[in-house]
């Protein structure tokens, strides 16, 4: 679904990721791990083009989405984003943040958005804030709205740049139970996350990237019960 | 009326009268007689119509260059538009020769060179004035627009929104509210700076203080009453921002 081709980026002389080639396939729930600065968020980033690629391809759906001439709205459009600092609108009430998108980019009428967004709300438990405001709402609140508000575009896939990073702990679980949900019904996820017992739990691929580099991938069981490479098995004695 | 007269006339002849009497004459004569407080309620009622004017230019051509020089600034990489790179260039001399160069020298070139035939004094004051204020918007504009969360563009590009609707929609409705005090603040800036088209014969608060002082011959009354009328002016703003303010922040905590 996703075919990424020697992707490297840089940020001046600064290389953070160094010539990775990956497949993601539909339906998959890809974890990735790795120590700060590894540029986990980086390649996230990079596969929906939040940060342009130095060099390499990236093709989803069969579009080569790096080729300049490809109108990257409409690629974005079925690759949701979910951010670490939820970045829901602040000027906006929870109803209009989830349909802004669906409406103005004429995939639905304000009336379908609305029952769209109700549901979607009735589904993650917060149908009574459809007309607060975001400040009105906890942090484990905002980070399930801007999943409904990701999902209200019908994605094909779903990237997680640390869901769960910016939330006080008692929060993280009921954000983490919304993406269990959406793993389970098959929707294709990209993680990247600091949480191992999602990984675990969730995750059907795990990939551990260390400088710029996959260093190592596998089923959650090979990589957390099985680490070969020194690096994972360094990181993972510090974190598990 | 009598007093006055009287009074007058012995300070014209050189009489050296009690401090007040002399007050009293030179206070009279400066804004009573010949209903010359008209002149000041004109010359207040045209400063406040130049600062409107000049405004609407400056916010005109200020959200215009910000425009262009953030779309500029924002654009993706590989996909330059060679277009906006010629506005922007110009966008960028513009607000650098404004900046660079004192106000009134602008006023001095735009009446005695560039307009040196046109008798529309206050008419090229008020252009001149929205020129530059416009420059300065353009950066208070800009620095909003910057200064807002990067996330905010990003989850509205990540939705697939357009750059044009990201803007609209969710960086500009935010970035009002945020500049909203330094624009107040350039109100209040260029309210003042419409004193300066004096030199170049723009008639406003100033032009009619100087006529009066050079019917009566006195200086000091006509300049510091001015002055005053100046400093209402700008307390009264100062204080309709305040409440034009506290009602926004207001909202923020619905």
């Amino acid at each position: 679904m996703i075919d990424v081709k020697n992707l490297s980026k840089s940020f001046g002389d600064n290389l953070v990721l160094n010539d990775i080639s990956e497949h993601i396939y539909p339906g998959d729930k890809v974890v990735i791990i790795g120590p700060s600065g590894s540029g986990k968020s980086t390649f996230l980033r990079c596969l929906n083009l939040m940060e342009y690629p130095s060099s390499g391809t990236i093709t989803f759906d069969g579009v080569e989405t790096t080729d300049p001439k490809v109108n990257i709205d409409e690629v974005r459009r079925k690759m949701g984003m979910v951010f670490q600092h939820f970045n829901l609108f602040p000027n906006m009430t929870i109803k209009k943040n989830i349909t802004l998108a669906p409406v103005r980019t004429k995939l639905m009428t304000q009336a379908e958005a609305d029952e769209k967004a109700m549901q979607l709300l009735r589904r993650v438990g917060l149908e009574e804030k459809a007309d607060a405001y975001p400040s009105q709402l906890s942090g484990g609140q905002k980070q399930r709205i801007a999943i409904v508000r990701a999902l209200a575009m019908n994605p094909k896939v779903i990237l997680f740049d640390e869901p769960t990073s910016a939330l006080d702990p008692e929060m993280v679980g009921e954000v983490l139970a919304v993406m269990k949900e959406l793993a389970e019904e098959g929707m294709t996820m990209v993680v990247v996350t600091h949480e191992m017992g999602f990984a675990r739990e969730v995750g059907n691929r795990v990939l551990f990237m260390d400088e710029g580099k996959i260093v190592e991938q596998g089923t959650p069981a090979e990589v957390f019960g099985n680490p070969k490479h020194p690096r994972l098995q360094d990181f993972l004695s510090k974190v598990l | 009326m009598e007093q006055y007269l009287q009074w007058k006339e012995l300070l014209r002849a050189g009489e050296d009268l009690p401090f007040w009497q002399e007050f009293y004459v030179k206070f009279y004569q400066a804004f009573i007689e010949a209903d010359r407080w008209k002149q000041y309620l004109e010359g207040v009622g045209s400063t406040l119509m130049v600062t409107a004017l000049a405004l609407v230019i400056g916010v005109i051509l200020g959200v215009l260059v910000a425009i262009v020089r953030t779309a500029h600034d924002q654009q993706r990489p590989g996909r330059h538009n060679p277009i906006l790179g010629v506005f922007n260039g110009i966008c960028q001399v513009y607000v650098t020769i404004i900046r660079g160069t004192p106000m009134l020298v602008q006023l001095l070139i735009m009446g005695f060179v560039i307009f040196s035939t046109s008798r529309e004094y206050t008419a090229i004051g008020i252009l001149t004035l929205g020129i530059n204020s416009g420059a300065y918007v353009a950066e208070i504009i800009r620095g909003g627009l910057m200064s807002l969360d990067p996330g905010q563009m990003e989850a509205g590009r990540s939705l697939g929104l357009n750059y044009i609707d990201t803007m609209r929609f969710i960086v500009i409705p935010q970035a009002f509210k945020a500049i909203l005090p330094s624009l107040g603040n350039e109100f209040i800036t260029l309210l003042k700076d419409t004193a300066l088209i004096y030199t170049i014969g723009g008639e406003e608060l100033v032009y009619a203080a100087k006529a009066i002082s050079t019917r009566t011959y006195e200086q000091m009354f006509p300049l510091v009453g001015s002055a005053l009328i100046y400093l209402a002016l700008v307390l009264i703003f100062t204080w309709l921002q305040g409440l034009l303010e506290r009602r926004l922040r207001q909202s923020d905590r619905r």
